[in-house]
């Protein structure tokens, strides 16, 4: 099927085309970041962890709610989500290659990494988030591309695929607690000692990630004439609907231990990313601007009549991905590591090659996304018929 | 650094003549101090504990004396002199508020609110260091020393944020430039890679106790917590002591006597 991927129209071309150059401009300042070292990132003494860490978080997430199509699929056997299943496994594997790029741009010595598998150190959760993630990404493209495959040849795929299937559901749980567990064991960092940490992620990753795939299939919608089904897209609404009703509760369950308890260490993080501490206000304009991109998605999703009309559905996933995305994506770090182990703040932000080398690995998840998709949609145009050239048909909306 | 080069050159000219052949060639550069090799007899005379610990005379410090104490660790491990918030510190002082931030009041006896206490890692006993390390870089010895393999890190920096005392640095840029004046008995670092405090291992290895503790003057006293007659059970005995952070679980290995 991989021939699929070498043609294409100019368009297909044209955006790998992109991709790439944002991947070689990122590439120049990586190799800037590996001759010279993280000191070119904003990263410090007391704020180790940034940008980076933060995106693998954000992605790992997005990589884990493939499940929410998955899960109907074959637990529920909600057959209308068999159009958006294949996209969500290869929106997973797109996900899962950007946290390793996320990790080994961060770590100071990359060339060592295999250290981690010489070693291996059961006691460290970093060794089992290797494993859940790397074990994710082998189980999607085995289960993504043997379901293709087997469509294209117009077979029912084996058993054991659907085995896996249902293993890969459960390893999608996996893969964002394990994660969470990254943060929530560790004694000293009040904002990420929480029990509730890991249902938070599941939560935030299971609104945000089908946001995002929903977005993506629109869009597609728009460029190719690809139709998932309405149905499924109504149905896919109402799960992120849910999950971001579910993400905001378990927020404010945070706020209300925190503050009623009233104990400094765990208020001490709020009040550093919502008030600002010691005049120290850089997180406060993003913070808000997450609670009211926030509060304000539920206004066009929860209402079923709003929610069913693609523009507000658009605008509201639109508001709810940029606000899931402050919350996980830069609230969640710098929050843990302010104020540092000495009570006092030190200041954290993103340099130029930082978001560069971000940027690059963002091109790269594309490029991958871009690919896989192209694939997917053309066995399904050459299976049930339809227009080749990639162009919207002119019946479309 | 240049002349340093030379010098190790010459030297390892001549140790390869056999002149230094009694001399442990294997320390590396060791050679451009020659003399001051320690030999298989000074490692037989290593100081043995069941478990290492430190009690501060914290009223006996000040910014003087941490910053002479802090002097003599960052010689002797060749800890590079790097400014603003990318610093590597493995000793230095900070004031009560900063080393001890759950435990102040309003109202604090003035000699302590305005007391520099000298800070390093504390030694933990339950160090979530090593328990976060994904290759067991860092590691624990028997005697409760928290120690690292500078040659194993991958620099992942999980381990600065389980250390609930912002006792660990990383080397986000080459350290060699920035030191001053080159120990040859202990390795330089490269960059990418986390380093702290190791209670002197070297120099415990040989008998001698670590440098902040020959620095002090008596103001730390450093012995095997594990038994009773040693100095610093003593020590803590008649003196009321906290360690920093005890709620973090952790079980700091250094005691603070105010």
């Amino acid at each position: 099927m991989l021939e699929k991927a070498l043609k294409g129209s100019p368009r297909y071309w044209g955006t790998l085309t992109a991709l790439g150059m944002v991947m070689l401009l990122g590439l120049g300042f990586w190799l800037y970041q590996l001759t010279f070292g993280m000191q070119i990132t904003g990263l410090n003494r007391d704020v180790s962890w940034g940008f980076y860490i933060a995106q693998f978080t954000y992605l790992v997430g997005v990589a884990a709610s493939a499940v929410m199509l998955v899960l109907p699929y074959y637990f529920h056997h909600y057959k209308e989500f068999s159009k958006m299943i294949i996209l969500g496994e290869f929106l997973a594997i797109a996900a899962v290659v950007m946290c390793l790029g996320f990790i080994v741009v961060d770590i100071g010595q990359p060339q060592r990494m295999l250290n981690v598998l010489l070693n291996p150190t059961p006691h460290s959760v970093l060794f089992w988030d290797m494993v859940v993630l790397n074990g994710y990404l082998f189980l999607n493209i085995i289960v993504g591309w043997t379901s293709l495959q087997y469509f294209k040849n117009d077979m029912t795929p084996p058993k054991w695929v659907k085995i896996l299937a249902i293993v890969s559901v459960i390893w999608a749980f996996s893969i964002h607690t394990v994660t969470a567990f990254l943060y929530a064991g560790l004694p000293g960092r009040h904002y990420f000692l929480t029990a509730i940490m890991a249902a938070r992620f599941l939560a935030s990753a299971f609104c945000s990630g089908p946001a995002i795939l929903l977005l993506l299939v629109l869009f597609l919608r728009r460029l190719t004439g690809f139709d998932p089904g309405q149905k499924a897209i109504n149905r896919l609404a109402v799960i992120i609907t849910y999950a971001m009703c579910v993400n905001i509760f378990f927020f404010l369950l945070e706020v209300f231990t925190s503050f009623y308890s009233n104990m400094p260490g765990h208020m001490a993080p709020l009040i550093y990313l919502f008030q600002g501490i010691d005049g120290h206000t850089m997180m406060v304009p993003f913070m808000w601007t997450a609670v009211v991109l926030g509060l304000g998605s539920l206004l066009f999703l929860i209402p079923t009549p709003i929610r069913q009309k693609t523009p507000a559905l658009v605008t509201g996933l639109i508001m709810l991905v940029i606000a899931s995305w402050i919350d996980k994506g830069l609230g969640l770090l710098i929050g843990g590591f302010t104020p540092n182990p000495f009570e006092t703040v030190t200041v954290y932000s993103p340099t130029i090659p930082e978001i560069m080398i971000s940027l690059m690995i963002f091109s790269l998840g594309g490029i991958v996304l871009t690919v896989l998709w192209k694939i997917a949609i053309e066995v399904r145009v050459e299976v049930e018929g339809g227009n080749l050239s990639m162009v919207p048909p002119p019946a479309a909306e | 650094m240049k002349s340093s080069r030379r010098k190790f050159i010459k030297l390892a000219a001549v140790s390869a003549m056999g002149i230094g052949a009694a001399r442990l060639g294997f320390l590396g550069d060791a050679p451009a101090l020659a003399g001051d090799l320690p030999t298989a007899t000074n490692f037989e005379e290593g100081l043995k504990a069941k478990h290492w610990g430190m009690a501060v005379f914290s009223a006996k410090f000040t910014p003087e004396l941490i910053a002479k104490c802090r002097t003599a660790c960052h010689t002797e491990h060749n800890v590079p002199d790097i400014a603003g918030q990318k610093e590597i510190k493995w000793f230095w002082g900070a004031s009560y508020e900063e080393s001890f931030p759950t435990e102040h009041g309003h109202y604090m006896a003035e000699k302590v609110e305005h007391r520099q206490f000298p800070l390093l890692c504390n030694q933990c006993e339950a160090p979530m260091c090593v328990k976060v390390c994904p290759t067991q870089a860092t590691f624990q010895r028997p005697d409760g020393i928290v120690m690292m393999d500078f040659h194993r890190c991958i620099g992942c920096r999980y381990c600065m944020a389980g250390c609930p005392f912002g006792a660990r640095s990383f080397n986000f840029q080459d350290p060699r430039p920035f030191i001053k004046e080159f120990n040859p008995l202990f390795p330089t670092r490269m960059r990418g890679v986390v380093e702290k405090c190791n209670f002197c291992a070297e120099r415990l290895a040989i008998g001698k106790l670590p440098v902040c503790v020959e620095a002090a003057e008596g103001a730390l006293v450093f012995g095997d917590l594990s038994d009773e007659q040693s100095d610093i059970r003593k020590a803590l005995r008649e003196n009321f002591a906290i360690r920093r952070k005890p709620d973090a679980g952790t079980s700091p290995s250094v005691y603070y006597i105010l």
